[in-house]
Parts: C-alpha cells; sequence; structure tokens
C-alpha cells in the first residue's frame, strides 16, 4: 500500500516526461531536421519567460494559490522599462531594477491582501490582472519600440555550445532561475512550508510553520519572476505593448498542470513544470514544422492536453478522497455501534 | 428613539443598502461634475439620455451579472462568458451571411442556433466542473483562452460585419419608449428570479454553495445543479453576445465581450453576493451592473482613456472585496455598535 501511494504521486511527472519523449520521438520520425539539437534550444530560447513564469506559479500553486496576474505583469514590465529607457532616457542599469521593484511589490501587496484579509487568491489577482493592464494604458496606448544599445547588444548576444548551436542570454536567466528554484522547493525551510501549506494549511499552522510569511512570500517571488519574464520578454521583442501575452495566465498554469502539479496543492515538482511548458513548445514547433495549420491550433491542443492532465489529477484527488471519507463513514459508524449497542436507531429515537 | 435607531439598523442591514448607497454616490458625483447627466428628451417617442443610455449600454452586462450570480452561488465562478459572447456572436453571424441585407437563415432559427451553442458550451463548462470535479475557475479558464480561438475559426479571423436590418433590432431598438434590450433583461431577471423564489431550485442552489457534500447526502443531486448554472449562465452570456453583435452590427471574435468576466464578476460582488458561494442576490446584482456601467460612462464622460477604467474597476474591487472580508467586517460592527450603544 505504501507503494502504490508513492507511485500515484510521481504517476503524473512520469506521465509528462514519457509524454515529452513520445513527441519528441514523433517529431523526429515526422519531420526533417527536427533531431536538430537547435530544435531544441529553439524552444528554450523562445520560451524563456514561459519557463520562469511556470516556476514562479508552481509554488503558487502549490501552497494552493493561483496567481491570474502574471502576465499583465509581464506586460506592465515591458510597457514601464520600454517607456523608462526610450521616453525618459533611464540607463537599462537602473530600468531593469526598478521594474523587478516594481514586480516584487506587486506581489508583495497581493500576497499580503490574501493572507491578511483572507480574501480568495483568485479575486485578489484577478483585480491585480485588470490593474496591471490598465496601468499599461496609462502609460502608453501605443507599443513602443526598444531602441537602446545595450538592450539590442544583449537581445542579439549568442552564446555559443560546442558543435555550433547556440542559446540566447535569456536561457542562462532562465537556467539560474531553475537552479535557484529547484533548492528552494526540495532544501530549503520556505520550500518545506510551501509544500506542507498546500497539504493541509489547518495542519501546517498547528505545526508552527510560517504560514503567513510563506503565503506572503510565494506572491512576492512569484512577482518578482513575472517581472524577470517581463525583462526577458522584452529582450525577445525589443518593445513594450500593454496587450502583450494576453492570455499567459493559461498558458502557465496549463504548464504546471501538464508538468504534474496538483491544483490541489501540495504535491508537484519545479521540474515537472519545465517539461510541461517543454511538451507545449514542442507542439507549437510541431505545428511550425506541418506549415498547413493555423497557429492557434497550438492553443486548442494544449488546452485539450490540460484538459487531459486535469482530468487524470482529479481522478488521482477524488479516488483519495472517496477512499478517505469512506474510511471515515465506516469508522463513525463503528464507533456508534460500539457507544449504542446492537440497535443503535433505539438511543436516536429516544433522544429525539 | 429606540425605535429609529432599530430602523437604521433594519435598513443598513438591508443587502440592497450598499449598493444603492454607491450608486447613489456615482450619481451624485455626475450630478456635480457632469453637466446635463440627468436630462432625460423624447425624440421620435424613444426616450434619450444619459441615464437610459447606462441602462441601454448595461444590458448585457446586467444580462451576465444575472447568470453569474447563480454560479458563484455555487461557490464557482465562470470565466468564460466573454469568450461565450464571442462564439455565439459569430455563429450568429455567419448564420445571417451575405451582404446584400437578406439573411441566409431565419431570423428565429439564428437566435435558437446561436443560443443553442452558447448552452452547449454551459454544458462543456458544466459537465467539467460537475464530473470532471475540476476547480470552477480552470475548468471555465480552458473555454476563455479556447473560445477566442474556436469563434476565430467561426468568422475566419475576420471581423464579419451583419447588414440584416431587423437583427438590429434586438440590441438596438425601441419598444414603448424604452430601448428593447431593457425588455429581455426584464424578461431574463423575471425568469431567473420566479426559478430562485417560486421553485426549489433556488434553495437547491445556495445549498449546494453552502456545503456541497452536505446538500449531496440530503439529497439533492448537486451535480446536476452545478450542471444547471453554467448552462443558464452561458445561456445568459449567449443572449448578451446577440444583444452586443446587434447593438454593434458586427461580431469581432477577439474583441466582443472582451474582459466581460471581470465585469461580470465585479457586478455580483458588489451586488452582495458572497464569492465563497451560499446566498444570492440577483435584485443587488442588476444594481451592481449599474453600478459597474455608470461607472464606465462617468469615466469617459471625463474624457479618460477607455483603458484606464481598467485600473478605476481593478481598484473598486479590491475595495468591495476588502469591506467584505472578515476582518473588516468584524472592525465594521465594532464601531456600528459601540455608536449604537451610545444613543
Amino acid at each position: 500500500m505504501e507503494k502504490l501511494q508513492v507511485n500515484r504521486k510521481f504517476l503524473p511527472l512520469i506521465i509528462a516526461m514519457s509524454l515529452f519523449v513520445l513527441v519528441y520521438a514523433f517529431g523526429m520520425i515526422q519531420y526533417k531536421g527536427f533531431s536538430s539539437p537547435q530544435v531544441f534550444l529553439n524552444i528554450l530560447i523562445d520560451n524563456a519567460f514561459l519557463f520562469i513564469t511556470c516556476i514562479g506559479m508552481t509554488f503558487v500553486i502549490l501552497s494552493e494559490g493561483i496567481d491570474l496576474s502574471v502576465g499583465a505583469v509581464i506586460a506592465l514590465t515591458t510597457v514601464v522599462s520600454a517607456y523608462m529607457v526610450e521616453k525618459m532616457a533611464i540607463h537599462p542599469f537602473i530600468a531593469i531594477p526598478s521594474v523587478l521593484l516594481m514586480g516584487t511589490l506587486m506581489g508583495l501587496v497581493m500576497g499580503s491582501i490574501i493572507y491578511f484579509f483572507k480574501v480568495q487568491p483568485f479575486i485578489v489577482t484577478l483585480a491585480g490582472l485588470f490593474f496591471a493592464r490598465g496601468m499599461c494604458f496609462v502609460i502608453s496606448t501605443e507599443a513602443i519600440t526598444i531602441s537602446h544599445p545595450f538592450y539590442r547588444a544583449v537581445s542579439l548576444y549568442r552564446i555559443y555550445l560546442p558543435g555550433g548551436y547556440f542559446i540566447s542570454v535569456s536561457v542562462v536567466i532562465f537556467l539560474v532561475v531553475l537552479v535557484v528554484a529547484l533548492y528552494l522547493a526540495h532544501l530549503s525551510n520556505f520550500g518545506r512550508a510551501v509544500y506542507a501549506i498546500g497539504g493541509n494549511e489547518h495542519s501546517a499552522r498547528l505545526m508552527g510553520l510560517p504560514v503567513g510569511r510563506t503565503k506572503i512570500l510565494v506572491y512576492t517571488q512569484n512577482g518578482f519572476l513575472s517581472a524577470l519574464a517581463g525583462v526577458v520578454f522584452s529582450l525577445y521583442t525589443l518593445s513594450g505593448y500593454g496587450w502583450y501575452v494576453n492570455g499567459l495566465e493559461l498558458d502557465a498554469i496549463a504548464g504546471v498542470v501538464i508538468g504534474g502539479t496538483l491544483l490541489t496543492g501540495g504535491v508537484g515538482y519545479v521540474i515537472g513544470s519545465v517539461f510541461g511548458v517543454l511538451i507545449m513548445g514542442l507542439i507549437q514547433t510541431i505545428v511550425i514544422f506541418q506549415g498547413t495549420l493555423n497557429s492557434w491550433w497550438t492553443r486548442i491542443v494544449v488546452g485539450l492536453l490540460t484538459l487531459f492532465f486535469i482530468l487524470i489529477q482529479g481522478a488521482l484527488v477524488s479516488g483519495k478522497r472517496k477512499r478517505l471519507s469512506v474510511a471515515r463513514i465506516e469508522e463513525s459508524w463503528e464507533e456508534q455501534e460500539d457507544e449504542l449497542g446492537a440497535d443503535p436507531t433505539k438511543n436516536l429515537v429516544a433522544d429525539s | 428613539m429606540v425605535d429609529s435607531t432599530s430602523m437604521w439598523t433594519r435598513i443598513r442591514s438591508h443587502h440592497l443598502f450598499w449598493p444603492l448607497m454607491a450608486l447613489a454616490l456615482i450619481m451624485l458625483f455626475n450630478l456635480i461634475f457632469t453637466p446635463g447627466f440627468f436630462k432625460l428628451e423624447i425624440k421620435d417617442g424613444h426616450l434619450f439620455g444619459s441615464l437610459i443610455d447606462i441602462l441601454n449600454r448595461g444590458a448585457p452586462l446586467m444580462l451576465l451579472a444575472i447568470g453569474m450570480t447563480m454560479v458563484i452561488a455555487t461557490a464557482g465562478v465562470d470565466l468564460s462568458v466573454g469568450a461565450v459572447i464571442a462564439i455565439c456572436a459569430a455563429v450568429a453571424a455567419r448564420l445571417i451571411g451575405n451582404e446584400t441585407g437578406i439573411t441566409a437563415t431565419p431570423l428565429i432559427l439564428v437566435i435558437l442556433i446561436s443560443l443553442g451553442v452558447a448552452i452547449l458550451c454551459g454544458i462543456w463548462n458544466g459537465l467539467l466542473v460537475s464530473r470532471g470535479n475540476i476547480q470552477p475557475m480552470v475548468a471555465t479558464l480552458v473555454l476563455m483562452v479556447a473560445g477566442r480561438g474556436i469563434a476565430q475559426l467561426i468568422t475566419d479571423g475576420q471581423i464579419l460585419t451583419i447588414y440584416y436590418e431587423p437583427y438590429y433590432f434586438i440590441g438596438g431598438g425601441y419598444l414603448f419608449g424604452l430601448p428593447f434590450s431593457l425588455y429581455i433583461v426584464a424578461g431574463v431577471f423575471l425568469f431567473a428570479w420566479l426559478l430562485s423564489k417560486r421553485t426549489a431550485i433556488g434553495l437547491f442552489v445556495e445549498s449546494v454553495g453552502t456545503n456541497d457534500s452536505s446538500s449531496f447526502y440530503s439529497g439533492i443531486s448537486e451535480k446536476n445543479i452545478k450542471l444547471f448554472v453554467y448552462v443558464f449562465c452561458a445561456l445568459c452570456a449567449g443572449i448578451a453576445g446577440l444583444v452586443i453583435s446587434s447593438n454593434i452590427k458586427s461580431a469581432d471574435a477577439n474583441n466582443a465581450g472582451l474582459l466581460a468576466e471581470l465585469d461580470a464578476i465585479l457586478a455580483v460582488v458588489i451586488g452582495g453576493t458572497l464569492m465563497s458561494g451560499g446566498r444570492f442576490y440577483l435584485g443587488g446584482s442588476v444594481i451592481g451592473a449599474i453600478i459597474v456601467q455608470s461607472m464606465t460612462t462617468t469615466i469617459y464622460a471625463l474624457g479618460v482613456p477607455a483603458e484606464v477604467a481598467y485600473v478605476v474597476k481593478a481598484l473598486v474591487v479590491l475595495v468591495v472585496v476588502l469591506l467584505y472580508s472578515e476582518m473588516v467586517k468584524v472592525a465594521m460592527d465594532r464601531i456600528f455598535t459601540r455608536k449604537e450603544t451610545q444613543t
């Protein structure tokens, strides 16, 4: 029985990894040139911002929360940094830390409201979404192109790997974030508290874990990572615009879910989310390789895939709950029988 | 003295008190800052003026709010209403078809098929939530994004203009001097109100929202109730889609009903229905919708860019949500009870 429990926990992650291998193999068999390592590296380059967002989102979902504001914060970051660099002529060395601070503060405020006022994360971050999107247009209703030499240099810089393959600076940023996140999730007190809160907030509190601080930190961290993803995205597009990454919330949640993190919190792995994004990137690449498919087919496939994983998880979780509740009912009946003797109804009737 | 205090307490504790106060505040603001806001005139036998304009433009939002109230009452939420508006408008525009001003499909069929598609969307959401055991937010998020893709599939990625004149009546017509869309709202509201007050469904919905497993054990089929509220919500969104597309005489897969979800949720929350489910107030939601629309109209009247309205709405959501939160409620109760014992 013990062994079965562990298997169930790993199951979604194993499915995600196998799916990645399967889709990759399919691409290699089906399309010429798909097997080139550069194709894989391009997925990393094109989706660096999504990887970073998904890593932050993993922590939020692990703590049984949700953050719908990520896409809007990314858009706001691109707009603010573009505006600062282009319109106010502020050097990127000052502009980038400022927008990172801005994102962190937004996360801190949302986390504090969620914790102190006991408001559902969903509604608070939805308000955050609208606030950030609105602020984008307060600053500029038009797209702003970034032509600062520093931005251009970083954006176009290629880091060459053996064999002539290359990655961008964004990929390096993503890898650093990944290493830090893996440490935080699995080796730090913070990570342990996040898992405990997601598993059962009440018992986490009884265990003496700093529930409030951890919850607020999770959203603060996610705000910072969203802003970092925004910086990476502005490097990718070299511009800022308020309608950028509209609906990225779903992509981020989809990546996390496909990666095997339970939406009910407490179960999941940061590395799973990386595989989730990789699978989405692979599907996108296959749609491009196919050439005849419309680009929004990616969304529909990703949507269906998400659904598939949510349903698997739903089955796993409800199976667990059902067994628990049945056991509990049986237990209570046994207790009643012990207390009341052979015929429990007799006493109940007498009571009423 | 004692009598007047208890009367005041009774008025204050009525669920429509705060929404009506907020509405009065906005109206007061407009009375001072927006000249001609309360002017009503009759042109060609139709009533015109800012107030009628708010009601007319607010009609789709009122419809959404009525549907959303039921969903939120079951402790759920439907984020896909905007996408359903887009799908429904796209279907209607496609069915009407050609640019000659004649419809390719009889109007009654256009309406029935479009609403049928909306109901299908609702069934999809409802099944995911009730049978798939998926959190409502995530389940409806799938359709929220995929829905725009579907709408684009229907319109071939273009904005379809509608040339069929009789269709304009739904969102732009007048009946007995008032916009026709208001009669639609009144009809849907009456239906929802009768359903919740004159049948047991209202009670079931509140019961499911308070505690779905105990409802199940007391013999309510909570799965079907949940399915029903999502279908009803999607149907309301579908009707709103018809009203909107008829009003702007086109179907835009990308922008029709964009971010309508927040407005609808905002209206419901302002109306006094809690996001955590349970008691729901249809009348409150309609007043909430009028408040949201008055806010939007006021912001436009002040000459502020349309997108900035999002910031204002976000702040209002926050204030309202904080007002309803436990911490503030306890503090408020303490302040008011102290004052009342002093008098």
